[in-house]
């Protein structure tokens, strides 16, 4: 039994135990497990080195979003670098590598960065590297090749195919969460075409990962349900595995599904990843959100994870992130990471809520709570021995070897934005969310700033019957399941004040709040100038973590409120795309078509030189 | 982007290509200032901000010459004829 599994729950299939490799080291999971998930149940919190600093990191999220936890996934032909291990699917021989780091995961010689951080602030490369003008091509540029990236490319043909595939509908619903899947759902009774498109591999959303009960059942029920009954309609295709990445115009969407990414080589003849062009009339987009973190002293630990990813892990993965878990948090969701785990058996040091009054629905459970208090600093280097709690200005120490944060929601607002939308500030719930929306889009739920579940369902069936109308078909009868409003206040917290140590915003370019304050103090004071400095929000992540708090914070030491400084573009890809999928069939000799003149033969046979493209006859016998 | 062809439908753009500007006329040869007509007619275009009228040639479906009226702010495309048949009412 690997050490942080828990005894019983998940969504794992305990009969068929997988074995993996993480750096050469033989590790045991089961199927349904991810890679993260599977390395959390083991014990391993310490997955990779940072890009700037090599400061050692762990897993902080459990989806797409995920910043920190890239390996290098597959080898020889098929190595697939800055993979990240909270979406990668477990199998069995699965082999992953950290990156980024030398001699080794544990001692990085990169790392003297670390200390040599007063060197290299936020643009340091812009004053350092500017003179003298000769240094540049002998010196300069060779230094900055050997240290930027993460991952090395596989640097050999890649052996599998991928494809590019259309589809066309009336209604595609982006999510299936709880609002997708009553999208999809009220949409696909009404008669209307239906695509429902989720990047996991499972349906259900965040209901695979919290314990919210639907109709009196558990969740886990109800979307198991759902499931049955659109696979029964005949116009509904469920495509799971497919993240859909961007949006163009006039109906047309992109989407990547990973055909075969959870096999070690692909079955022969199917693709390793499919390109869809998906053409619809109605757009339902129930994305959800994406939780954020808190800007402390040495928050970038291992050990140190979002309290939505800790709820995750315990629930849908029943592996725990640690023995003893501390939770920080601004608003009521925070404290549900507490309770599930409580609930599961595990030690919960104490619940840390900046706000003075928890809420009273989890003051039943007798969990410690210190209110009122922001955690300052975190001790440890490779994992989490203790943190600094700061409360009424005394700092206690409290010991814990996991720590869940919880800084609030951003709804997924980044496929209203490719059609040049701007997404509103919505104080209510402390985040942006959709502004004016592409023509023909619905946005339903979490990404609609609507964070609670009986709001989720409302809203998807709202949006999902709404489509199906304006495409024509009648509206369907569809009644709505019950469900808890369950609290959802949050008081705004970006960063802790009292922190000494780095406190990061930019977990993938390692940008903390100091850098922010460096470029506001320098002039770069405008989003988009903010990001270009410091490279807030650059990283493959895209920023889905470190935008809006790396925003707020400039807002906070520019005397600006958010709105007034507004979000930098969100563009398309919503997730990393490889070169591989975007290619397709186009490469080598099929990169181009070869056409070929009538006489082709006969010049061949006078042994002409062929021009590439037209194979036509050029010379002959050498001689033009 | 989708254009909706007259003759075959909404289709994608792929199955396009696009010519250029659909305002401009071919000036006469043979009037007197012909020499800065052609010049004009050759290089000088509008860049609006709006409305806008262009020509698209169907070759991977009908074939056919095409005007779209498409908004070059919001690429939304209000009107799609036959070029072939602009003089006709």
């Amino acid at each position: 039994m690997s050490t942080h599994r828990l005894a019983n729950g998940g969504l794992i299939d305990r009969a068929q135990p997988l074995s993996f490799s993480f750096d050469g080291q033989a590790y045991a999971g089961f199927a349904g497990d991810t890679l993260a998930s599977a390395l959390i149940a083991n014990g391993v919190n310490l997955i990779g080195r940072s890009f700037k600093y090599h400061r050692p990191r762990g897993i902080l999220t459990a989806g797409s979003e995920e910043p920190n936890a890239l390996v290098e996934l597959r080898t020889g032909a098929r190595r697939e670098p800055n993979t990240r291990a909270t979406t990668a699917e477990l199998y069995d021989g699965l082999v992953a590598a950290s990156q980024n780091r030398w001699p080794s995961l544990q001692y990085d010689i990169g790392a003297v960065n670390d200390w040599l951080a007063r060197f290299l602030p936020a643009g340091f490369y812009y004053k350092t590297f500017m003179w003298p003008a000769k240094f540049w091509e002998a010196v300069y540029e060779p230094l900055i090749r050997h240290a930027a990236g993460l991952g090395r490319a596989a640097g050999a043909e890649d052996p599998d195919h991928y494809e590019k595939a259309f589809a066309h509908c009336d209604v595609l619903v982006i999510g299936a969460g709880p609002a997708g899947l009553m999208a999809a759902l009220a949409a696909g009774r009404a008669g209307a075409r239906v695509i429902l498109a989720d990047e996991d591999f499972r349906l259900g959303g965040r209901l695979l990962a919290d314990r919210y009960e639907i109709d009196g059942k558990r969740g886990l029920d109800w979307v198991a349900q759902a499931e049955t009954e659109l696979a029964s309609l005949p116009d509904v295709r469920v495509m799971r595995r497919t993240a859909v990445t961007s949006v163009f115009d006039h109906g047309q969407y992109t989407a990547v599904e990973r055909v075969n990414d959870h096999v070690s080589v692909p079955p022969e003849h199917e693709p390793r990843q499919r390109l869809w062009k998906i053409v619809a009339k109605r757009a339902v987009l129930a994305a959800g959100a994406h939780e954020r973190m808190v800007a402390f002293g040495n928050n970038d630990r291992p050990g140190v994870m979002l309290a939505s990813a800790a709820r995750a892990y315990v629930n849908r993965y029943a592996a725990t992130p640690g023995r003893r878990i501390a939770v920080f948090t601004n608003n009521d969701d925070g404290w549900r990471t507490a309770a599930d785990a409580h609930a599961a058996g595990i030690e919960i040091a104490a619940v840390i809520d900046s706000r003075a009054e928890p809420p009273g629905e989890f003051r039943a459970l007798g969990i410690k709570a210190i209110t009122g208090a922001h955690v300052s600093h975190v001790h440890g280097r490779l994992g989490v021995d203790a943190i600094d709690v700061v409360e009424n200005r005394r700092a206690i120490k409290v010991e814990c070897d996991a720590l869940a944060v919880s800084g609030g929601w951003n709804p997924a607002v980044h496929l209203t934005c490719h059609l040049g939308g701007k997404p509103v500030w919505t104080e209510e719930i402390a985040a942006f969310t959709p502004g004016t929306l592409p023509p023909g889009m619905h946005v339903a739920g979490a990404a609609n700033g609507a964070l609670t579940l009986a709001e989720c369902l409302t809203g998807g069936m709202a949006a999902g019957a709404m489509a199906a109308v304006e495409c024509g078909y009648p509206m369907a009868s569809i009644s709505l399941p019950r469900a808890s409003d369950e609290p959802a206040a949050i008081a705004p917290l970006w960063h802790v004040k009292e922190s000494r140590a780095k406190a990061f915003v930019d977990f993938q370019n390692d940008v903390t709040v100091k850098d922010i304050a460096l470029a506001d103090r320098e002039g770069f004071s405008a989003v988009e100038h903010l990001k270009r400095y410091t490279t807030l929000g650059m990283a493959t992540d895209q920023g889905k973590i470190a935008n809006v708090s790396g925003l707020a914070i400039l807002a906070e030491f520019s005397g600006r409120n958010i709105p007034e400084v507004g979000t930098t573009t969100y563009r398309p890809p919503y997730v990393p795309v490889s070169f591989g999928v975007m290619a397709g069939h186009h490469r080598g000799r099929d990169f181009r078509p070869i056409r070929l003149t009538p006489s082709h033969q006969w010049a061949e046979e006078q042994g002409a030189v062929l021009s590439a493209r037209w194979r036509e006859g050029l010379a002959r016998n050498g001689q033009p | 982007m989708r254009i909706p062809c007259p003759f075959c439908g909404p289709r994608g753009n792929d199955e396009f290509t696009y010519l250029g500007d659909a305002i401009v006329q071919r000036p006469d040869p043979a009037a007197p200032e012909a020499m800065q007509a052609f010049h004009d007619y050759v290089y000088l275009r509008e860049n609006p901000s709006g409305l806008h009228q262009e020509l698209w040639f169907h070759g991977s479906g009908c074939r056919s010459w095409l005007v779209v009226t498409r908004n070059t702010r919001t690429h939304e495309i209000s009107e799609v004829k036959f070029a072939g048949r602009r003089g006709e009412a």
